[in-house]
């Protein structure tokens, strides 16, 4: 019998860039060690994997949309702890671009390559009002809760 | 992050090319190349090029 493939699934639940950066470095590095790795991004995290990676009104509804501009896009992803307005991102970005350390981006693009599942949650869209044309095209379908846990089913889940 | 480079390094060789990584001691040293054995690679040599840099040569 052909070994089953290992399976680390992921709940990406923040939007802040340091969670980010460990949802992917470890995303990533399971892909690579031919993992099948499955990304499930909710409320927070949903900033991540948005097409339009700046400040935008998105969605229907002028609640959603103002929470949506206010949340950011990737390009704004917050540190968890001293993010002083946006700086320290700016500041640990370039400190790891300097130690020769992957940034969000670059992770993001590795994962991608490395063929890690992106999933989006069907009820923070509902509440966001964002459907999956607002998303990368790299989701592959936006899903609940019941269809995540059959994904995630025999391997190891982690919620960040 | 590290065997994540190498793999897409590899990915871009063909079978028999060699390639040399530069890692230093530590962590990457330990899992550079038991991943890359565990991918089914061999590791041609380690080689220690200074106090904290060394050189792994792979065969695809």
């Amino acid at each position: 019998m052909a070994d089953k493939k290992k399976k680390l699934s992921i709940i990406v639940f923040s939007g802040d860039y340091d969670k980010a950066f460990a949802a992917f470095t470890i995303a990533s590095g399971a892909a690579a060690l031919d993992y099948e790795v499955n990304l499930f991004f909710t409320f927070f995290g949903l900033d991540i994997i948005k097409k339009k990676r700046g400040r935008h009104f998105l969605g229907k509804g002028f609640r959603a949309r103002f929470f949506n501009f206010l949340l950011g896009g990737r390009s704004n992803l917050p540190l968890s702890r001293l993010n002083f307005a946006g700086l320290s991102p700016l500041l640990l970005g370039n400190l790891a671009k300097k130690r020769n350390v992957a940034g969000v981006d670059e992770l993001i693009d590795a994962s991608i390559k490395l063929g890690v599942n992106f999933y989006a949650c069907e009820t923070a869209g509902v509440i966001l009002a964002l459907q999956k044309d607002d998303f990368i095209p790299e989701v592959k379908k936006v899903i609940g809760i019941g269809s995540f846990l059959e994904l995630q089913e025999g391997g190891t889940t982690l919620f960040i | 992050m590290t065997f994540v480079k190498t793999k897409f390094a590899l990915s871009k060789l063909a079978d028999g090319d060699i390639l040399e990584v530069l890692l230093t001691a530590g962590e990457p040293l330990d899992n550079v190349p038991r991943s890359v054995r565990e991918q089914g690679y061999k590791i041609l040599s380690i080689e220690q090029i200074d106090a904290e840099v060394h050189k792994v040569t792979i065969k695809k």
